[in-house]
């Protein structure tokens, strides 16, 4: 094991008009790890990772991917450094107007080392791999359910055979079976492959499957960081407030305060 | 005091927007030129833009040259003039109402179709996830409509709306005005120059530009769910609408006038 972070975030800062949503925010990913970050709705956890993946640009603040800086990457740099990332989003953002097969190979496609043929046989696999029948490939993304959505969603994410992956909240709106399914698959995937795995989540079952380690963000902070088997006695009100589900405690839901 | 406040606000806005239009404009046309071209997507978008178009843009030419004869014969008639009938036909078609009347039909149709889907794709996250599969949306989305526009509306609609509106012009000024269809047909053939059909094709591409740059800079920067969709169709709509008709006193200015 190296020493190094895979993903290491310093004093990052992103916000939107008077909003501050990070606010100096400082968290570490190591290789290989599985990091799952829980937090409230709205403080900022998507933000983070689309500042990770350069879709939204921090205003302070250092991204360090393998040690090195990504902030002010642009063009090719950028270009190399998007290979290292998959990403499942939170609403699945399929492509509507291609196929499922088309969605999955999409990432292929784009770097034009293979024929679409081949492309084809390569996305049937990947959706095998995630449970899913050929027959699903050639339906659009629009006919398929929330449940099979996400998971098309995921063999996109998977099929680039990226190192890092982000997921965001992958079973929320799911059945508790089907939310167990990706789970597993999520879990089996990133063993398989040996990546790095970056998982948002307000499923605490998911929290129990997927994490190596757990980060709580709160009011665009890192509050705390540990190891899985330390959720259930973190000595932290903020952290058993958010696992218990409790209304009552430290964390002020935006609506009462409104 | 206040007053001035508000002159000061909304001309500070209206320059932020130009200046964002200036840089999306730069960005998409220096995408245009350069590597990787996506054919299929190019393909796609000039047979929605062009081949589908024909039928509405065909139609509303027809009409608009028979309503055109109509007029010209009736109010010639009043100074004895009627037989200036298919030059003003000819010319007032090609050089005014073929590319006009057809860049507005198809500003409502193209532009429209296109803010609403690029903003759908925006609000659904599908923009994003397309740049974390190493494909640049200015490439993948924007480059391949702007072009496909740009062609289609001088060479596929345009020309046809420029001979059906003639032609609409012919068939009354034959079949109910008793004019001799040989002697209509060589006074449109003496009559019409290369100027005129050079300006024409000029105003078809001018606009085809500014239909396509419409729709994909206002989906672009959707932003704000199904209702932020709707406003950028309407905002792509007007704006390419008025787009045209300034351009085309612009463009008339650099041919015609002396
Ligand atoms: N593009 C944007 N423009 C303005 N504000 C934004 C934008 N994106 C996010 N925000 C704001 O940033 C805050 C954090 O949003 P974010 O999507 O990161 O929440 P989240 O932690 O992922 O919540 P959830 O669990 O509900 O998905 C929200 O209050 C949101 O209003
Ligand atoms: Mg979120």
């Amino acid at each position: 094991m190296t020493n190094i972070p895979k993903i290491s975030l310093k004093g990052l800062h992103k916000e939107f008009g008077k909003k501050v949503v990070l606010d100096s925010l400082d968290l570490d990913v190591m290789p290989g790890e599985s990091m799952v970050i829980i937090g409230g709705s709205g403080s900022g956890k998507s933000v983070m990772l689309k500042c990770i993946l350069g879709l939204l640009h921090p205003e302070r603040g250092s991204i360090k991917v393998d040690g090195e800086e990504t902030v002010n990457l642009r063009g090719n740099g950028r270009k190399n450094l998007q290979k290292k990332f998959g990403m499942l989003f939170q609403g699945g953002a399929l492509f509507d107007s291609i196929p499922v097969w088309e969605n999955v190979a999409f990432g292929l496609l784009a770097e034009n080392k293979v024929t679409r043929t081949q492309a084809k046989e390569i996305a049937v696999e990947n959706l095998r791999r995630v449970g899913l029948s050929p027959d699903v490939a050639e339906l659009s993304p629009a006919e398929l359910s929330g449940g099979m959505q996400k998971r098309v969603g995921l063999a996109r994410a998977i099929a680039i055979k990226p190192e890092i992956i982000f997921f965001d909240e992958p079973t929320t709106g799911l059945d508790p079976i089907m939310a167990d399914v990706i789970n597993e698959l999520i879990v089996e995937r990133v063993k398989e492959m040996g990546v790095t795995a970056l998982t948002i989540t307000h499923d605490m079952s998911s929290v129990r499957k997927i994490a190596d380690k757990v980060a709580m963000i709160y009011k665009g902070n890192i509050i705390w960081t540990g190891p899985r088997s330390d959720i259930d006695h973190s000595g932290n009100a903020y952290v058993e407030q958010f696992i218990h589900g409790k209304a009552e405690g430290p964390i002020q839901m935006e609506i009462l305060k409104a | 005091m206040n007053f001035l406040a508000v002159i000061g606000r909304i001309t500070f806005s209206f320059l932020q927007a130009a200046g964002r239009l200036g840089v999306f404009a730069a960005t998409s046309l220096s995408h245009m030129f350069s590597p990787p071209f996506y054919m299929r997507s190019l393909i796609k978008q000039m047979m929605t833009i062009g081949y589908y178009s024909l039928p509405v843009v065909g139609l509303t030419a027809l009409f608009t040259g028979a309503a055109l004869a109509l007029n010209i014969y009736e109010g010639g008639s009043r100074f004895n003039a009627e037989s200036a009938l298919p030059s003003i036909v000819v010319i007032g078609i090609v050089r005014e109402l073929g590319p006009v009347l057809c860049g507005l039909i198809v500003a409502g149709r193209v532009s429209a179709s296109m803010a609403a889907e690029l903003g759908t794709m925006r609000v659904t996250e599908q923009i994003d996830a397309m740049a974390t599969l190493s494909t640049d949306p200015y490439k993948y989305l924007i480059a391949p409509r702007i072009i496909a526009t740009t062609l289609m509306m001088p060479f596929m609609l345009v020309i046809v709306a420029d001979v059906v509106g003639v032609m609409g012009g012919f068939l009354i000024a034959t079949g109910k005005l008793n004019f001799n269809a040989g002697n209509y047909m060589s006074l449109t053939m003496d009559f019409l120059e290369a100027t005129d059909v050079y300006a024409s094709l000029t105003k078809a591409a001018v606009f085809g530009f500014f239909i396509s740059l419409m729709g994909c800079y206002h989906g672009f920067y959707s932003r704000g769910g199904a209702q932020g969709v709707g406003i950028s169709t309407t905002n792509a709509v007007v704006s390419a609408c008025m787009l045209i008709l300034l351009s085309n006193y612009i463009v008339t200015e650099l041919f015609f006038a002396s």
